[in-house]
């Protein structure tokens, strides 16, 4: 009985934490932009599968996936440039239908070029599980804990202490203030994109080897990662990790006890919940949502 | 700009432009107004031609498709383009008018005649109840949650099999049919959707030809002022997101009795955002706007017909092509170009 | 002895510690033109906001020819008879000039949602005296002529003044004007206070914020003059003018009158 709630709470913890790196790629955009960027599921099954295919080429799961994050950030950079900065009015409501036709794009792209096969790789480790007090651990779980806890520090260090992050968060908070002392706001809005790619492709590269990997999960993947960042704040940063991982945790403990078929309603019900009694989530500002 | 001079009279103003209008702004152009009722009796009438001409019968299966869909996308243009509200889910509103009437007519053996009215009454109710606390939230997050309410709908589409039949879809659906006479192949289902399209646009039109069209678009443009003339805002959004399900719904039913069939599948939120990318193409917020988005819709799946997987890339294409050059899509297109005209030769 | 058309009652405005408007009390008469003037910060635009209904009071009653209205959101004081102007346009850019106006009129129409949808003769009548009642209204701002034009394209001089075109079409009892003199020059500020004043002869209240002295002076029957969110003084232009209280609010020290 502990056994299974240790169990679930690990697996829990470890979607979470996907969650959470895609609720961050959503909330960096949504904080630069006042948009919702539909790509960002997209960058995630980029992130898989790239990982996959330089696998087959390099034998070499780390630089696989080092190598695809970069790529999937310089693509994020790509997609900025080509499809955000020619925007005559980059208002939020432009911004998020054009990332509607950036994300069916480059979910064709994937599917045309990289097949519809689903694909995976092994895990980081040579051993797959690891068992511990009767508690058995996915090493891959560990990886993507730990991984994720690494990028957060690395971006929370990067926001409060860097001034790359500083006017990032300054043009969030006013653009126009942002730009009069000096913050170039095209500047931000090309690094929060890549930031926000950078994320995505990081997630998607470490679940593949639990999850597989394919060009159809795009939808998915960033229905959930929104759901999350709606859980936690829309535009929190710290929001993102609480509401990732309360996500992750609601979907392990839900699809036990209630039912595993419904187990994606599970994200659905909690966006329709968060939506229409708590707009504001845990951390976020209530005026933010509602008319 | 001269100064004319001030007159006498108490009430008029001294027109100085205080202000120049700035670099690359329109010059005065007149607001796109809907078309003339004889202009839609005129388009609708040379559609009428379709299955004279038609080389087989499957192009008028194309055509009563076109037709459908004009519907559809005309339900999330008054919604997206006159009311300012994005809707990620009308792909579920379809789906829930093809499945209330689609399973009343299989469960209880309802003619198709009542099911239509069925469906756009209980889909127009189904918006209501969400519509009442979606449309507290601000555009995005409104969005959102028809997106939220959308996926649930297919959930529930392909769970309550023994209603639904689940993700084999539903089957045995009864056509449409006037006695004994069954529009039961795609001749003699033309004139029907051919009729009922010509209603939903000529009911489309009168509406936004009178004054709650206006309170419609004024609410969508400056909630503000609309509040200043006496316009409930709320009630206002709440009716055109209920107006646009129904007819959503209406567009669904037709499916079903055209298809005899229907499965989840065709509601998803995909779906849903298609027809977003659809309404943005034709023109969002310009009359003729869903009949190109529906040409387009129908049309290019069957060009591509042996090269599917470039359809969707050519809508996404397409899509970011006509926000970033022509935000107006390819219905304001005319008025563009006049206007691109214009400005060269006035400099 | 005229009626008292609104009326407010001990009404307060606090935002986080700051008292906005304190304990106000005051009346505008049918017929009045009544100017809220004062220093920045005085508080004018709060109340002007808590009358119109943009801004909750904290406390303190507002009443409309004897109905209460201050738990009324804007649209329904709008029902009842009382229109706005707003000192940023909150015009309807996307729509002609003509139809604006016609929105103005959007209480006044009765033609439910069948009608309109089948296009019935009642709404084809309603339709017609609309227009013809707001050409007519355009033709007495002399903006007829642009009629079809989009309203984001006029002019700013202009934009006001179908903004108050737009107000009148409503047929309101009491205009509430948010600075109309705002950003015009001298000769076009005359002009709309010329406006104000006929409209005011053909028996609108009106009940109006502004900084301009020459307007308000010249136009107003009475004057309410506001600093730090009390009234400091109420009365026609010559004793207003006069009033060392005011005079020490603007200027910032007593002077000889």
């Amino acid at each position: 009985m502990v056994t299974s709630i240790l169990q679930l709470l690990v697996a829990g913890i470890g979607t979470g934490s996907i969650y959470a790196l895609i609720a961050l790629g959503f909330n960096v955009v949504f904080k630069s932009t006042g948009a919702m960027n539909f790509a960002q599921g997209e960058w995630v099954v980029m992130g898989g599968m790239i990982s996959a295919m330089l696998f087959g080429a390099f034998s070499n799961i780390g630089l696989a996936c080092l190598v695809t994050v970069l790529i999937v950030t310089i693509v994020g950079i790509l997609s900025e440039r080509l499809v955000i900065w020619p925007l005559r009015r980059p208002t939020p409501l432009m911004i998020t239908l054009v990332s509607i036709g950036l994300g069916i794009c480059t979910r064709s792209l994937v599917m045309l070029v990289l097949g519809k096969q689903p694909v995976g790789y092994p895990g980081f480790s040579q051993a797959a599980t690891l068992t511990w007090g009767g508690v058995s651990v996915q090493t891959q779980t560990l990886w993507i804990v730990g991984l994720t806890a690494a990028f957060l520090l690395v971006t929370h260090l990067f926001f409060e202490r860097s001034i790359m992050g500083k006017a990032l968060r300054a043009a969030a908070a006013d653009r126009e203030a942002a730009a009069i002392v000096g913050v170039r706001v095209e500047t931000t809005v090309l690094l929060s994109f890549s930031i926000a790619a950078f994320a995505g492709a990081l997630a998607g590269a470490i679940i593949t080897p639990l999850t597989l990997s394919s060009y159809d999960q795009g939808a998915m993947f960033g229905f959930k990662g929104f759901s999350a960042a709606m859980l936690g704040g829309i535009g929190s940063l710290p929001g993102a990790v609480v509401g990732g991982l309360a996500l992750g945790l609601l979907e392990a403990f839900g699809s036990f006890y209630i039912s595993s078929d419904f187990k994606d309603a599970i994200a659905f019900a909690v966006l329709l919940l968060i939506l229409f009694v708590r707009p504001s989530g845990f951390l976020g500002r209530a005026d933010v949502v509602k008319v | 700009m001269a100064l004319a001079p001030a007159k006498s009279t108490p009430l008029t103003l001294v027109a100085v432009d205080t202000r120049s209008p700035p670099a690359g702004r329109r010059p005065a152009a007149s607001a796109p107004r809907p078309p003339s009722r004889w202009r839609l009796l005129w388009v609708w009438l040379v559609l009428l031609i379709v299955p004279f001409v038609a080389p087989n019968a499957y192009f008028v299966s194309l055509a009563n498709m076109m037709l459908i869909n004009v519907i559809l996308i005309a339900s999330l243009n008054l919604l997206m383009g006159y009311g300012g509200q994005i809707s990620l889910g009308h792909a579920g509103f379809y789906g829930l008018g093809a499945y209330v009437s689609g399973v009343l007519s299989v469960k209880l053996g309802l003619s198709a005649w009542a099911g239509l009215p069925a469906a756009a009454l209980l889909t127009g109710l189904a918006a209501l109840v969400i519509g009442i606390p979606a449309l507290r939230l601000r555009g995005l997050y409104l969005s959102m949650a028809t997106l939220g309410w959308n996926a649930i709908l297919v959930v529930m589409f392909n769970r309550l099999i023994d209603l639904t039949g689940g993700p084999n879809g539903l089957l045995g659906v009864k056509p449409f049919a006037l006695g004994a006479f069954k529009l039961d192949t795609d001749v003699r289902q033309f004139p029907l959707l051919w009729l009922v399209s010509l209603l939903v646009m000529l009911a489309v039109l009168n509406l936004l030809s009178s004054r709650i069209g206006r309170a419609l678009r004024a609410v969508a443009t400056n909630e503000l002022g609309a509040d200043a003339v006496g316009i409930d805002s709320f009630r206002t959004k709440l009716f055109v997101f209920v107006l646009s399900a129904g007819m959503a719904g209406i567009a669904g039913s037709l499916y079903v009795h055209v298809n005899q069939y229907a499965s989840p599948e065709t509601f998803s939120v995909s779906n849903s955002i298609l027809l977003v990318v659809m309404v943005a193409i034709g023109g969002s917020g310009f009359y003729w706007g869903p009949l190109l988005g529906a040409l387009i819709f129908t049309a290019v799946p069957q060009l591509l017909l042996n090269y599917e997987d470039f359809e969707l890339m050519l809508f996404g294409l397409a899509m970011i092509v006509v926000l970033i050059v022509l935000p107006s899509g390819l219905a304001g297109l005319p008025a563009a170009l006049r206007l691109r005209l214009g400005g060269a030769r006035q400099s | 002895m005229t009626d008292c058309l609104l009326r407010v009652e001990a009404l307060n405005c606090n935002f986080d510690g700051v008292r906005a408007v304190a304990d106000l009390n005051f009346d505008v008469r049918a017929g009045q033109i009544k100017a809220v003037i004062g220093p920045n910060g005085a508080g004018k635009s709060t109340l002007f906001n808590m009358i119109a209904g943009v801004t909750r009071p904290t406390s303190g009653r507002i009443w409309f020819d004897g109905a209460r209205i201050d738990t009324l959101p804007t649209f329904r004081r709008a029902r009842l008879g009382i229109a706005r102007t707003f000192q940023n346009l909150q015009i309807f850019r996307e729509m002609t000039v003509l139809e604006n106006v016609m929105t103005g009129r959007h209480i006044h129409g009765e033609v439910g949602l069948l009608g309109t949808l089948l296009h019935s003769v009642a709404l084809r009548g309603e339709e017609r005296s609309a227009t013809e009642a707001a050409l007519e209204l355009l033709a007495r701002f002399e903006l007829d002529g642009k009629a079809h034009m989009r309203a984001g394209d006029l002019g700013f001089g202009q934009m006001k003044v179908l903004e108050l075109a737009r107000a009148l079409a409503g047929e309101p009892r009491l205009l509430l004007l948010d600075e109309p003199a705002a950003g015009l020059p001298q000769a076009e500020a005359e002009h709309v206070g010329e406006i104000i004043s006929a409209l005011n002869r053909d028996g609108v209240t009106v009940l109006l914020v502004e900084h301009n002295m020459r307007m308000v002076m010249s136009l107003s029957h009475d004057i309410l003059v506001l600093n730090n969110g009390m009234r400091i003084a109420e009365g026609d232009a010559e004793s207003v003018r006069r009033h060392p209280d005011v005079l020490a609010a603007y200027l910032g020290e007593p002077q000889d009158a």
